[in-house]
């Protein structure tokens, strides 16, 4: 299923046959945006390991007040399509714009992809190795980089790769800060050449920069750190609490104070109106279609995950780097894809909301895989076996054994899911049953022509849809403690 | 247990709306790369005019002429209602366009349709310059593309290299004044560091708040702007429309083609007549401002000169959509 965008893709490659893809391939232009695409992954990616380990350490490790909240306003960026994220600073900040702009904007918005493993990490991590080096001596310094830095390890590089893949897929805040980046080539392809071909070589050259990171990621991926019984206590930050906690408010107003800034001011200034009822109906709409798209997505991961955990194998390996090149395309291209073959093939579901969550699931399956894979390894196989000796069954184990221990991380995967459809726009464009609109389409349809305070009320209810899974995400992680 | 039938209740409600969202084949389904809020309204009113159930698909025309090409003779699009000429030419080019009635054809000028008949124009839309009066006379701005590069605007013009009606100026320079002069002109204006825009809305936003001397748009982002904005009047900005000819003045379209084997050609001629009709078109020049491409039909709520009446270039709509070959010179130039 993760294959059919490439098959799709070498198949309107070769079309007009090789020499069309070497002259592509040849130009110096495709080289130039190609590194320039991957620079902007790199540094982007640097700064979320950074923000995104430090503010997780913070919300799951530290006494920082009102972490709980952090837990959830700091997730919440993730919410912020790019091309929202991209218009609403350029509008407060007028002169940010080529790779600073793009490189803000991205690591504004992607941060919370290192985040959410790295706390889920920090928070079921074995606590009795820190504390041994501590009493040997070790400064909490010393403990963070030698023993915690090597448990999240996993966690943070899984998540680092989520940040670069989305960077190179990313279009709207590149085309906005006018950073000329891999993707804008593809769709100068589709919009203004009106051509499939060009368009399809540059995705493949794209799913192959992805393959050589997620290669990249897995060898320096490491073990997955033990899980620990019992919760670690709370780090007291002493006299860090005051910059930390300045720290992470100045984090939480950049990412979601200008936008909503904008967003009031989109609504104060300008004339445009709204309707109540439709912002409601496409809430409902978006609601159930992201809902749909994560269960299906979370479902399909769950023997891709649980392979790539349990086996080593060629087959689990395979099937985890065709997921992660997927995730590496920009939506046009899988969206496509999944035209050319939902039309031959089942047109039944061609343009019904199956098909739509089908498209969301070969998009974001990495997200889930990537979840249910650490929440697994979370889980010893010596617990399923000692399960088995006592008489229970493959499936009984699996759901009363293996399904407890992972819950946590594949939630967190789940609800990932959830936040991405929800603000995913060239696919559900080319996918949704005609006349079912989502917020994103609403808010694409009214920026579009500039109608920025009919706008707001759809990017404003965007963010709170997304703030459920983000409150309901964190108050699992709360269960969880107290039931230890 | 709750958990479970809670997930089944969602999937049963998600398959009802999936079924009652489905489109039936007794439909007119019109594809419309033209957005909802400029002819949501309009098509809304179509419905009468056509007779039966209308449903409208709301994209960007560049993606969805690649989707009408993807989908090829499964499609169920019975109309393509597209933003601009080129879309439709590249799909009209791979024969997935019906020949249109004369009577349809009669209605717009010769140079407003394709000369195959496979589609028409709906609606006109002119390049203008837009300028900031707080820093430069209208009587100083160029009146020719030669004078767009002149040293004296360097860094002082704007312009939306990945917008489409950039690339279709671009296109009409090199199909009117050969390739040779487009690649020279594209290298002078490179060489005058224009700033570049994300679109033509960023150029207006930027003229008016004072930031950017002049840019190249497309008209009705104006009033569309000055609609936001509360009326005409709260504009700092102002319009430029050059004529004589000249690139600059391009005159670029909106059209609409009949999908080649639907099986409600009847209704979908009815409704190309419907937006050519004294009421779609009276809407476009008051609602959209833009310039209705049926020459009948005036304006009743803003100053614009008839489509006639442009002054601009003499050039074959259709092979705007040549734009490979523009591609390549802005990549040459460095201007993509």
């Amino acid at each position: 299923m993760a294959v059919l965008p490439l098959v799709y893709l070498v198949v309107r490659s070769f079309e007009r046959g090789g020499s069309v893809v070497w002259d592509v391939l040849a130009r110096t232009r495709t080289a130039e945006l190609a590194l320039r695409s991957l620079t902007l992954a790199v540094s982007v990616t640097a700064a979320c390991l950074v923000l995104g380990v430090l503010s997780a350490w913070l919300v799951a490790r530290s006494d920082l007040p009102g972490r709980r909240a952090f837990g959830v306003l700091l997730v919440l960026p993730l919410a912020v399509p790019s091309y929202v994220a991209g218009f609403t600073w350029i509008s407060v900040v007028p002169d940010l714009t080529g790779f600073a702009g793009a490189f803000v904007v991205l690591t504004l918005v992607s941060y919370p992809y290192v985040l959410l493993p790295v706390a889920a990490a920090l928070r079921t991590a074995d606590p009795s190795v820190e504390e041994v080096a501590r009493s040997l001596g070790r400064t909490r310094r010393q403990v963070f980089f030698a023993v915690t830095v090597r448990q999240i390890r996993p966690a943070a590089l899984a998540g680092g790769l989520l940040v670069a893949l989305y960077v190179l897929s990313d279009f709207g805040a590149v085309s906005l800060m006018r950073y000329e980046a891999f993707t804008l080539g593809i769709y100068t392809s589709y919009r203004a050449t009106f051509d499939r071909t060009p368009a399809a070589i540059l995705g493949l050259v794209l799913v192959v920069l992805a393959i050589a990171l997620t290669v990249g990621e897995r060898r320096a991926r490491g073990l997955v750190a033990h899980r620990g019984r019992r919760q670690p206590s709370a780090a007291p930050l002493g006299r860090a609490r005051v910059p930390a906690l300045a720290g992470t408010i100045a984090l939480v107003l950049l990412t979601l104070g200008v936008p909503v800034v904008s967003l009031a001011w989109w609504l104060a200034a300008g004339t445009s109106t709204f309707s109540v009822t439709d912002v409601l109906a496409t809430t409902g709409n978006t609601v159930a279609v992201s809902a749909f798209g994560a269960l299906l997505t979370l479902l399909l991961a769950l023997p891709v995950g649980i392979l790539a955990a349990r086996h080593q194998g060629r087959l689990a390996r395979g099937v985890e780097l065709a997921g992660f090149a997927g995730h590496a395309l920009p939506g046009i291209t899988v969206g496509l894809a999944l035209v050319f073959f939902g039309i031959r093939f089942a047109p039944a579901l061609y343009q019904t909301v199956p098909m739509l969550a089908f498209a969301y699931a070969v998009l974001f399956l990495p997200l889930a895989v990537g979840a249910v894979r650490t929440g697994v390894a979370h889980a010893p196989p010596v617990l399923e076996d000692v399960s088995r000796s006592l008489g229970h069954g493959r499936w009984r184990t699996g759901l009363r054994v293996t399904v407890p221990l992972a819950a946590p991380g594949v939630l967190a995967g789940t609800a990932l899911v959830f936040l991405t459809c929800a603000k995913e726009l060239p696919a559900t464009l080319l996918l949704r049953p005609t006349g079912v609109d989502t917020l994103a389409t609403e808010l694409w349809t009214r920026t579009e022509v500039a109608a920025y305070a009919a706008a707001a009320p759809y990017a404003a209810v965007l963010l709170v849809v997304a703030a459920i899974p983000a409150v309901a995400l964190d108050r699992f992680l709360l269960q969880d403690d107290s039931r230890r | 247990m709750r958990r479970r039938a809670r997930i089944v209740t969602l999937a049963a409600a998600l398959l009802a709306s999936t079924l009652t969202a489905c489109s039936s084949a007794d439909d007119l389904i019109i594809y419309s790369g033209r957005n909802e809020q400029l002819v949501g309204a309009l098509l809304d009113q179509l419905e009468d005019a056509v007779g039966i159930d209308v449903e409208v698909r709301y994209g960007g025309s560049g993606e969805m002429a690649a989707q009408l090409l993807e989908e090829g003779q499964g499609t169920e699009a019975d109309v393509f209602f597209s933003q601009d000429a080129g879309a439709l030419g590249a799909i009209g080019a791979q024969g997935r366009l019906a020949e249109l009635p004369a009577d349809v054809l009669g209605m717009v000028p010769e140079n407003y349709q394709a000369k195959d008949r496979s589609w028409v124009a709906t609606s006109a839309r002119a390049r203008v310059i837009a300028y900031d009066p707080r820093v430069v006379e209208e009587s100083e701005l160029p009146r020719t593309i030669e004078e767009v590069v002149d040293p004296k605007w360097k860094g002082r013009v704007g312009y939306a290299p990945a917008n489409g009606s950039w690339q279709a100026f671009v296109t009409s320079v090199r199909v009117l004044k050969g390739e040779d002069f487009a690649k020279d002109w594209l290298k002078k204006f490179a060489a005058n560091e224009p700033k570049r825009f994300d679109n033509n809305i960023s150029i207006l936003k930027a003229v008016d708040e004072g930031q950017l001397p002049f840019g190249l748009i497309n008209h009705y982002y104006w009033y569309a702007s000055a609609a936001e904005k509360g009326g005409e009047a709260n504009m700092k900005a102002k319009l430029h429309r050059v004529g004589g000819g000249d690139p600059l003045a391009l005159v670029n379209v909106a059209g609409v083609g009949i999908i080649q084997g639907s099986n409600q050609s009847e209704a979908a001629r009815k409704a190309v007549r419907f937006l050519l009709s004294e009421q779609a078109q009276r809407h476009f020049a008051d609602q959209t401002a833009e310039y209705p491409a049926n020459p009948g039909v005036k304006s009743s709520k803003h100053q614009l000169p008839p489509i006639t009446d442009l002054q601009s270039p003499d050039i074959d709509l259709s092979k705007l959509s040549s734009l490979q070959e523009t591609v390549k010179l802005l990549q040459e130039a460095g201007l993509s």
